[in-house]
């Protein structure tokens, strides 16, 4: 156990007993905040009955004794056995490295100006970036349509299994549950009008022009989007973007166009499973609550809902596919080394491509609805 | 000189695959032992046993004196707090920076406050050779031999009573590595550290380490000098001692400890 340590100052006699160790440091560190001016500058230092020292006593006693009495003490003339002079010495050795660094003052106003302006900075070159990053996707996808030989079926298709077919039960169910509350919605709100038929429309244009392919994007966003920077951003972490590129390959060739590629066809597949997903959610409280039959859903379906809202919705779905596969491949591009920067840059992909698909959703209703479709 | 680490009939296995059988080890107080072997012999594994990362299937292991195995949590993890470790590849927390990494440990264990353990754990990474600036920065920015050495001002934070290496000198140049050995034997004489070690490095081996012990066989084949070591009858110590690169190492440092105790490229001043 540590024994609790002690400074006795007798005028130019200093003694000092006990343990000084890290253990004791907060109630040393107070003692000696109080008693450094009463030490004489010619004070005669007793160190016999320390007990047990450590480096965090030894920068006790530089702050009680100042380094030319502490490196006097660890000189060869001392009464100190060896190892303790030893531990002096190894201490005064670097005590003047270790004193604190001055930092510049802070400057509020200035300082927010100056994030500001970074902010700025970095959101401007990070457009130019996925702008860039764009180009060159869409440039090596084209050189490599024209070459079948460097198709990548097998990545293609693994892609397309970890994207697609994983994400058909998750898709499926939160569009159904979406479905059966857009129902719930018309049928309570329109049936104070007398139209509760037209819950049956409100549920199939909601789907095949909005809700399929948005909610899709948004969950494959989060699921597929955070995949891809992950699994891009470990690889570079792992310096294997830089094997691929010494290698003489290149790296969107072989890690970005079959992950594009296989978002474009998974994307479109999944709106489409959505879009019945959510109808059929529909249909059911439908059939449930307002006595609507399927059959008659059907026909009213047949009969009021034209082909060009299907089409005007699925159009959508590659848009976002290529859009949330950008982005995710081109966070994985941008971690830096650590595991905390895979993490970010995962967390940013998923933002950034939830943001998108919902700004260009809302852009794309905006001009269907200018052009009359 | 008396045993602060005593290992007794310690067994590991993973799966079907047998690590370490009956495997007895001892350290003294004091000294620097090198715990040498070939690939898959385990080195790492005894490491992480003693510190208590791995709980072995059988066996003891008692450091001052404690069997660390039958010990309540928290008398051990008090025992624990008296190990430094360096990690093969330092294990910094890469969300902090170097200074927040060794003060972490002073925060935690020792209850001091920020100001008392930043400027605790700025004479650490002093002593650990490191310069000043290098505590504000965060361990992505750092070399190979600064994270080792970042790591090494963490390990000492609390003042441990024994300190583990894990190939402390792999992945550094040489020049950089033989100030790494330096510090540890100038560490080890000032703070009076008990140095568990496992390495490859010929070099460290014979300038700064008192004793040294070879894995072979799922057990400590030979825990002794290095001159008694070297002559041991065995094949693969033969292979090992006086291949190219042990004899290369050997004639280095002749007549054995004759390294210059140089400072390290210490800090500015």
């Amino acid at each position: 156990m540590t024994e609790p340590a002690f400074i006795h100052i007798e005028g130019p006699q200093v003694r000092l007993r006990g343990d000084w160790t890290i253990a004791n440091y907060a109630a040393l560190a107070a003692d000696i905040a109080r008693l450094r001016p009463r030490v004489a500058d010619d004070a005669d230092v007793d160190l016999g009955a320390v007990g047990a020292l450590d480096t965090a006593g030894v920068s006790l006693l530089h702050d009680l004794l100042g380094k030319d009495r502490l490196a006097a003490l660890a000189d060869g003339g001392s009464p100190l056995p060896p190892e303790r002079r030893a531990l002096l010495q190894a201490v005064v050795g670097v005590i003047d490295a270790a004193a604190p660094v001055p930092r510049a003052a802070g400057y509020a106003f200035g300082d927010i100006m100056e994030r500001a302006g970074i902010g700025m900075l970095a959101f401007w070159r990070h457009v130019i970036d996925i702008a860039g990053f764009i180009g060159i996707t869409l440039e090596t996808s084209f050189h490599v349509m024209l070459r079948p030989r460097r198709w990548r079926i097998t990545s293609l298709a693994a892609n397309l299994e970890r994207t697609g077919l994983d994400a058909v039960p998750i898709v499926a169910l939160l569009t159904f549950l979406v479905g059966a509350v857009v129902a719930f919605l018309g049928a309570t709100v329109l049936a104070g009008f007398g139209a509760s038929i037209f819950t049956v429309d409100l549920v199939a244009f909601s789907f095949l022009r909005e809700f399929g392919p948005m909610l899709t994007a948004i969950i494959v966003a989060g699921r597929t989007a955070s995949a891809f920077t992950a699994q891009i951003g470990s690889m570079r972490a792992n310096e294997e973007i830089d094997a691929i590129r010494v290698g003489g390959l290149s790296p969107v060739e072989l890690l970005v166009v079959p992950r594009v590629a296989a978002l474009l066809l998974a994307l479109p597949m999944l709106s489409f499973i959505a879009m019945i997903s959510g109808i059929v959610g529909g249909m059911l409280v439908c059939a449930m609550t307002l006595e609507i039959s399927p059959t008659m859903f059907l026909s009213v379906l047949e009969s009021h809902v034209g082909l060009r809202h299907f089409i005007v919705g699925i159009a959508k779905a590659p848009i976002f596919a290529f859009l949330i596969a950008v982005i995710g491949c081109l966070e994985g591009f941008r971690v830096e080394g650590s595991a905390q920067s895979v993490g970010e840059h995962t967390t940013s992909a998923v933002v950034q491509s939830i943001f998108i698909v919902i700004v260009v959703d809302a852009v794309a209703a905006l001009f269907c609805m200018e052009m009359g479709w | 000189m008396t045993n602060i680490i005593e290992v007794r009939g310690v067994r590991n296995q993973f799966g079907r695959q047998v690590v370490h059988d009956g495997l007895d080890l001892d350290v003294r107080r004091g000294e620097i032992l090198s715990v040498v072997g070939g690939s898959g012999t385990g080195k790492s594994v005894l490491l992480r046993t003693i510190v208590g990362l791995n709980r072995p299937a059988a066996g003891s292991v008692s450091v001052f004196g404690e069997d660390l195995l039958g010990l309540p949590v928290l008398r051990r993890a008090a025992v624990e707090r008296r190990f430094g470790v360096l990690f093969q590849k330092g294990a910094l927390f890469s969300s902090l920076t170097v200074a927040e990494n060794v003060a972490l440990p002073l925060i935690e264990h020792a209850g001091l406050n920020a100001a008392d353990a930043g400027r605790l754990a700025a004479l650490k990474i002093a002593l650990a050779g490191l310069p000043a600036n290098a505590g504000e920065k965060y361990p992505a920015d750092l070399s190979g031999g600064m994270i080792k050495r970042a790591a090494l001002a963490r390990a000492l934070a609390l003042d441990p009573d024994i300190l583990f290496l894990d190939e402390p000198t792999a992945g550094l140049d040489p020049i950089g590595a033989a100030a790494f050995d330096a510090l540890i034997l100038t560490l080890r004489d000032a703070l009076g550290l008990t140095v568990f070690m496992v390495t490859h490095d010929l070099d460290t081996i014979y300038t700064i380490t008192d004793r040294v012990a070879v894995l072979a066989q799922k057990r400590v084949l030979v825990n002794e000098r290095l001159d008694v070591v070297a002559d041991f009858d065995d094949e693969w110590i033969r292979e090992y001692f006086h291949g190219p690169r042990g004899r290369a190492a050997a004639q280095a440092v002749s007549p054995a400890h004759g390294v210059p105790h140089k400072p390290s490229h210490g800090g500015q001043t």
